[in-house]
């Protein structure tokens, strides 16, 4: 047992991953020499050479668009686009072909690739490295979309990505890579992709979410008990495609009351997902209107302004008391 | 049938004029008058230092991380130079020289890097675009500006930039084909600062010069040593001039020096020798410009000490004001839309009222409490 950080727990799973399958690659903007603009690929140049840690061009096309055809010739590329931001410039390449190759040849071309990407804010970065726009991967039919929350599932779900046979959006929430560390086990851990975690259990109020926006509802869950004595149930989505409607409804159906909270804005996203299905399973459960705690649906301010528009505890503790004295 | 040689019209031509020991080319030297000659050289003295200033700022963590400029200031200041006012200016990330030539205020500057969309706001109608962040995507909407002012026959040209990096991204060559295509008066510089953060010029593109993707595109390439600011102006006059009669595109690449990191996140040691960059200190800019208005009289030592003082007072003024400045924090609100639709302004209501909760202190997700009580003030 170690203690890591997010960015050394993906370090870790990433050398697993070239040691284990010498079919796997890395590729991404100065993943090599420069070790990665956050160091996740610390030392992985120097262990297992340039042809499986490969320093791209500025091409995020390129980047994703030869990951198919390596791909098809039996290599697992594991990209990384340096920041979420610039992802879009390799979209048309995932969503037109690394999301339906499979179907369009029944499964005889298929693109079981990672794709890593840093998302979301409270680093006081320049513009365009702050948003969260998990909604636009989950919305495109054939990608998984996996985010993890803290050291020790980010490393278990990215060994899981790794060996997934479908494009994983692995979507890192970069403000976590060193904001705290966690016990991770030394022997190879995996996990489950699409199964949500019950992380606290609670009577009073179901509070949905993941990744970043899980350290505000950890603070959030704590003041509900101290100042309100309120308990609320925790649950870490891991997932968001395929989403675990089991564990949100075993817990809804429990509690009658639910919070979701994401840092993406709120117009088509997740939580207008998880609502919509909860309202379809479980609605006669329900004793009070969900609330949502989310980014707003506007540009992302530029950072001196990015506290306030994030959702953090206050937030969170307003909306559970709104649903609970509803 | 004997294979045959396609015969190339474009060529690549390199061009120097003034070179580190103040030798000039008077075949080559452009005119400029003395006058411009003093304004021009106080501007690339106040980019160097503002240059300075910043990382120091960012240091003291009175700005977020920041990306310098040194070394780079002829190839950014030399080619807006060339142009009018009238004309367009599309910047990267790293002409704070050509920023400022065109007339932003040096507070604007700080602002942005400071984290406020007030330093993206272009001065009242100046044709100046802000900073672009995403690699190259400004060369597209760059050869539109210049096709615009064709089709508009207004007479007006653009004046781009673009990294070594970003001649890498699909935008760079879909922007400089069209550009071409449709004889767009755009001049584009590339910044070649030999990196992209810690990927060097030679594996950036298994071309010869970068000046050379011109020919593939059918238009003008030419090279120039960036850090000779004559160079630049007599390049990007030429261009302008072929640009302005209807002669289309052209694509200068400015050869010069990333003296400085990437941005102050970066840790340049992990991936270049200082060796390297010990080569390029002989080829300032600044000091080689200093040696050709020093021989010409046009400035002297006592000028240039008055200069130096009236410019690190003018930084600091700037500073200051920077620092007073206090974001109205719901304009993100009344500028995503022409009109506020009503979802948002039920978000808006939202959004108050979280404030007013607050008090204006809101508790960051590391638990720091920040303060944000000046924002109270704009609630009412
Ligand atoms: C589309 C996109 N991809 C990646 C980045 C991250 N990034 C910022 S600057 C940079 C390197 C750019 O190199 P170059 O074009 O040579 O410009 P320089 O930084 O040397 O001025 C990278 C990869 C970005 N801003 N935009
Ligand atoms: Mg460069």
């Amino acid at each position: 047992m170690a203690q890591l950080t997010m960015a050394k727990a993906l370090n870790l799973a990433l050398r697993e991953a070239l040691q284990e399958d010498p079919t796997t690659l890395i590729m991404g903007q100065d993943v090599g020499q420069d070790e990665g603009v956050f160091r996740i690929t610390e030392n992985l140049l120097k262990d297992f050479g340039a042809d499986r840690v490969v320093d791209f061009p500025v091409a995020e096309s390129s980047i994703v668009g030869l990951a198919i055809g390596l791909c098809f010739t039996g290599i697992k590329p594991i990209c990384e686009m340096q920041f979420s931001g610039f992802g879009y410039h390799g979209f048309h390449q995932i969503e037109n072909h690394i999301s339906r190759f499979r179907n369009r040849t029944r499964g005889r071309l298929t693109c079981p690739m990672v794709v890593r990407m840093p998302y979301g804010a409270g680093i006081r970065a320049i513009e365009h490295h702050s948003e969260s726009r998990e909604a636009i991967w989950a919305h495109l039919p054939g990608l998984k979309v996996v985010i993890p929350s803290g050291p020790r599932n980010a490393r278990a779900l990215l060994k899981a990505s790794i060996a997934d046979p479908d494009p994983v959006i692995f979507y890192e929430p970069k403000a976590c890579y060193r904001a705290f560390k966690e016990e991770v086990p030394d022997a190879p851990e995996s996990m489950e992709i699409g199964k949500a975690q019950v992380v606290r259990e609670g009577s009073d109020v179901t509070i949905i979410s993941y990744g970043a926006s899980m350290r505000p509802v950890l603070e959030a869950a704590d003041e509900l008990k101290d100042e309100y004595q309120l308990d609320a149930e925790l649950i870490d989505l891991l997932s968001l495609v395929p989403l675990d409607t089991e564990t949100i409804m075993a817990s809804v159906r429990k509690t009658g009351r639910c919070v979701v909270v994401h840092e993406a804005p709120r117009n088509c996203g997740p939580a207008a997902e998880i609502i919509a299905r909860i309202v379809e399973e479980s609605l006669e459960f329900l004793e009070a209107p969900i609330e949502r705690v989310t980014g707003y649906d506007l540009v992302m301010p530029f950072f001196n302004l990015e506290r306030p528009y994030l959702p953090d505890a206050t937030k969170v503790v307003l909306a559970a008391r709104k649903v609970v004295n509803y | 049938m004997p294979r045959k040689k396609i015969e190339l019209e474009n060529i690549v031509e390199n061009i120097s004029i003034l070179d580190q020991d103040g030798n000039v080319d008077k075949a080559l030297e452009p005119k400029i008058s003395n006058d411009d000659l003093r304004r021009l050289f106080r501007a690339m003295t106040l980019a160097r230092r503002y240059d300075e200033r910043m990382l120091k700022l960012q240091r003291q963590g009175r700005i977020g991380t920041y990306g310098p400029a040194l070394g780079q200031e002829a190839a950014s200041l030399g080619p807006v130079y060339a142009i009018n006012k009238d004309d367009w200016f599309v910047p990267s990330f790293r002409e704070p020289a050509a920023t400022l030539w065109r007339g932003w205020p040096i507070d604007k500057l700080i602002l942005w890097w400071g984290g406020n969309e007030f330093g993206a706001t272009p001065p009242d109608g100046a044709h100046d675009v802000p900073i672009c962040v995403p690699v190259a995507s400004q060369v597209q909407y760059a050869a539109g500006i210049a096709w615009g002012c064709k089709l508009k026959k207004n007479g007006g040209v653009a004046v781009a930039f673009v990294g070594d990096g970003g001649t890498s991204e699909g935008d760079f060559h879909e922007g400089m084909n069209c550009a071409a295509i449709f004889g767009a008066p755009l001049i584009l510089i590339i910044q070649n600062n030999q990196w992209a953060i810690s990927l060097p010029r030679k594996k950036q593109t298994a071309s010869q010069t970068l000046a050379q993707k011109a020919i593939s595109y059918g238009l003008n390439g030419l090279q120039v040593d960036g850090n000779d600011i004559l160079a630049m102006i007599y390049a990007t006059r030429e261009a302008v001039d072929r640009a302005r009669k209807g002669g289309g595109p052209t694509i200068i690449e400015a050869v010069t020096y990333r003296m400085g990191v990437h941005t102050t996140a970066d840790d340049p040691k992990k991936y270049r020798t200082e060796d390297e960059v010990d080569c390029w200190k002989p080829k300032c800019p600044l000091a080689r410009f200093w040696l050709y208005v020093k021989a010409k009289g046009v400035v002297t030592e006592k000028d240039r000490e008055k200069m130096e003082e009236e410019i690190q007072n003018d930084i600091t003024a700037a500073i200051e004001r920077a620092e007073q400045y206090a974001p109205n924090p719901l304009e993100p609100f009344e500028h995503c839309f022409a009109e506020m639709p009503l979802h948002l302004k039920r978000q808006l209501k939202e959004f108050k009222a979280y404030l007013a909760a607050t008090n204006g202190e809101t508790s960051s997700a590391d638990g720091n409490p920040e303060n944000l009580a000046g924002y109270s003030k704009h609630l009412h």
